[in-house]
């Protein structure tokens, strides 16, 4: 059993949950289509994101210089750093020389990536984080289950729970609003006394050297408003052309991620406001290697929205711990594989290649389609599951000898059903075996009884 | 119009009755069908699994069955998709003769597509449930994929109101996976049975008899769910109720 398909049973096990994180996940999924539906020139969209990102990525050293000159022009100061150890450092080493030990940080996936939180812990420096579900996790400690929903999989009376204990909220009291307005009041704390803010990149738009950051709490604009010193962090992916680029994928996105017509804030950064500084920290980490690989390289458009997790059938049923790279469902079993098959390969399974994620993407990344090809590069790579392996193997057998494969259907029609309708047969964990007909059609066909169907034997 | 009927495996082997319904309802609509001999797999399942190299011989086998065909037609979507979408890789044509992949056709596709018939000889009287399948939605596009924001249409459900007596119905997740997914149904079985009860129970509360489709091996899991549980439902591949007489 791949490290998935364990993981999956587990969460399974408590089938009303399993079913609640289903069912929450396609309400996600419902909102989005019917924002799909209600623009028509969706699909145009759709095309015209993918072929802006194809374009940028393509031309990628250029626009990023780009963003470099016009982003310092503008009185930003830009880094560049080749992997997450470089990022840490630079971001550790902009901290140090400004001072401060507080910093408030909103959602970003890059910083889970790099593992930068401990890294600041570890140089005395306090992270918090201000994206709510992104606190939630932080208290509880555990990492985030899904990249736009990172606590979707926590119940409201957990985290009542959780609160009671952190913030002494009233016992019992899992009132989703009560709860917000608790949170909202502990973070004001830490918005009016944090050092430094950080924040990610969703679009680092080239022609303007600004950036843009989406949020639904405005956390990141609050964020920023107080520490005079902004760090943001951006996989160097992120860049895009110009503000008309921009318009397409703010369009595309809150539809996607969320299902609302636009995120509650977007906000531009342009310029440090006086006696204040923003560093733009540009990284690598493996994406210009994932470039080159001419099969899977489509997986840098990603807008990280979400939406082919939680149209995915898998991980709405697996759940966002199931999979064993940070980022799950279609779009991790991907980026997990790209980084590496022998520690990720234990996802590629958890697909039943029915194509949603393809066909909601709004990058158009063709998702299932590259499941589909990193399974046929794992036995290469040797990490392929060798009981599958045996199963293929003897099926080969049967398949290509003709008189092989009709001996053995007609064996297991004579066969007793228990023969292989029976608990070892891992088909009977939860279903039937089909009953083998007592003449295959081609058996039929060859004694004549198809030609006449009158006289066939039913 | 010389058309070779293929027959999976898999119906080969468990479901004789839905071969010889395409083969009927075929010759209804006035179609010269033959079936040659001692077909065994297209090689979809070896290549879901991460084997597509292992599919060579037994597509190279299948081009050489069919060559003499103007159409090969089968009752099954996801194999016809996986042989239109994977045999121009797999055999190599340097003679000029034309690949498998540019004549093969899902029964209902063929159907709706090429014959076009405006009736059937048909009547089934009964509520029944269209299974959207994956490969048959999103490769074969039998409907519409519901994500996309294209007009809609659903070749099945056309095909199926031609039937006297029927009642059409659709899950309410319209095409969410059944969870059969060839190897996926054991590697991953606990999601995959567990997709195949929801799925199930959504068909079911359409209140619907039967649950039919395109694909047998969606049946074929959901049929074991049902068989498993109890529910009171049962499946029936497509080509059985358009050549129905009940
Ligand atoms: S792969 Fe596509 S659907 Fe998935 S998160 Fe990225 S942009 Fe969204």
């Amino acid at each position: 059993m791949s490290t998935h398909a364990k993981a999956a049973a587990k969460f399974l096990a408590d089938r009303d949950r399993a079913a609640w994180h289903d069912r929450a996940l396609y309400l996600v999924r419902e909102k989005r289509d019917r924002m799909a539906h209600s623009v028509p020139e969706w699909e145009t969209l759709r095309q015209a994101a993918s072929d802006i990102k194809l374009h940028t990525l393509s031309h990628l050293g250029h626009y990023l210089e780009q963003f470099e000159r016009n982003a310092t022009a503008n009185g930003m100061i830009v880094h560049w750093a080749e992997d997450a150890e470089a990022m840490n450092r630079i971001v550790g080493q902009i901290v140090r020389e400004h001072g401060g030990r507080k910093l408030v940080k909103s959602k970003s996936m890059l910083s889970e990536e790099c593992g930068l939180t401990p890294y600041l812990a570890e140089q005395g420096v306090e992270a918090v984080e201000s994206d709510l579900g992104e606190r939630i996790m932080q208290l509880m400690h555990r990492p985030p289950s899904h990249i736009v929903l990172p606590a979707i999989h926590v119940r409201r009376e957990e985290v009542g729970a959780l609160f009671e204990r952190e913030m002494a909220t009233e016992p019992g009291n899992s009132d989703p609003t009560y709860l917000t307005h608790a949170a909202r009041k502990c973070l004001r704390e830490t918005f009016r006394t944090a050092d430094i803010s950080m924040t990610g990149v969703n679009f680092a738009i080239a022609a303007e050297g600004s950036f843009a950051v989406c949020t639904n709490e405005g956390n990141a604009d609050l964020g920023t408003s107080f520490p005079d010193l902004h760090i943001a962090i951006m996989g160097l992916e992120k860049v895009i052309p110009d503000y008309a680029s921009l318009a397409v994928f703010t369009r595309l996105l809150a539809r996607s991620a969320t299902g609302q017509p636009v995120t509650t804030y977007t906000s531009l950064y342009r310029r440090p406001e006086p006696g204040k500084e923003i560093h733009v920290v540009i990284v690598d980490n493996g994406r210009t290697e994932s470039l080159c690989n001419e099969a899977h390289r489509n997986m840098l458009k990603c807008l990280r929205c979400g939406a082919c997790m939680n149209t995915c059938p898998v991980y709405r049923r697996s759940g966002g711990y199931s999979y064993s790279y940070f980022i799950p469902g279609p779009l991790g079993i991907n980026l997990g594989m790209l980084r590496s098959p022998e520690r990720y390969g234990g996802n590629v399974s958890g697909c039943s290649l029915c194509y949603s994620c393809s066909n909601v993407c709004p990058a158009r990344i063709d998702l299932g389609e590259q499941i589909y090809a990193w399974r046929q590069e794992m036995d290469a790579d040797g990490v392929a599951d060798p009981q599958k392996k045996m199963m293929v193997k003897t099926m080969n057998v049967l398949m290509r000898h003709k008189g092989l494969f009709y001996t053995a259907i007609k064996g297991a029609a004579l066969a007793p059903r228990f023969v292989y309708n029976n608990r070892f047969n891992p088909w009977c964990a939860g279903r039937e075996m089909p009953r083998f007909a007592r003449r295959s059609f081609n058996e039929l066909w060859k004694s004549g009884m198809i030609d006449q169907p009158k006289k066939e034997e039913k | 119009m010389k058309v070779g009927l293929f027959i999976p495996c898999y119906v080969n082997a468990l479901y004789p009755q839905v071969g010889e319904a395409s083969y009927r309802l075929l010759r209804s609509l006035g179609v010269e069908v033959d079936y040659p001999l001692d077909q065994t797999c297209c090689g979809q399942p070896m290549a879901n699994a991460g084997y597509e190299r292992d599919a060579e011989p037994l597509a190279r086998r299948m081009e050489q069955l069919f060559a003499g065909y103007d159409y090969v037609v089968g009752p099954s979507a996801s194999c016809a998709s996986f042989i239109r979408e994977s045999y121009p890789r797999l055999t190599s044509h340097n003679d000029g003769s034309p690949c498998l992949a540019s004549r093969i056709y899902e029964i209902c596709e063929f159907v709706h597509d090429i014959l076009r018939p405006s009736q059937l000889d048909a009547s089934f009287h009964h509520k029944v449930s269209i299974h959207n399948s994956c490969h048959g939605v999103r490769m074969l596009h039998l409907s519409t994929p519901s994500e996309l924001n294209v007009p809609h249409r659903s070749k099945l459900r056309e095909l199926l109101e031609l039937v006297e007596g029927i009642e059409v119905f659709e899950p309410k997740r319209v095409d969410e996976c059944c969870g059969f997914g060839g190897m996926f149904a054991v590697e991953e079985r606990d999601v995959s049975v567990c997709m195949g009860r929801d799925k199930v129970r959504d068909h079911l509360s359409t209140g619907a008899e039967y649950i039919t489709g395109a694909d047998s091996s969606c049946l074929m899991h959901m049929q074991g769910v049902i068989d498993r549980e109890g529910f009171p439902i049962r499946t029936k591949h497509i080509v059985e109720i358009l050549t129905a007489k009940e």
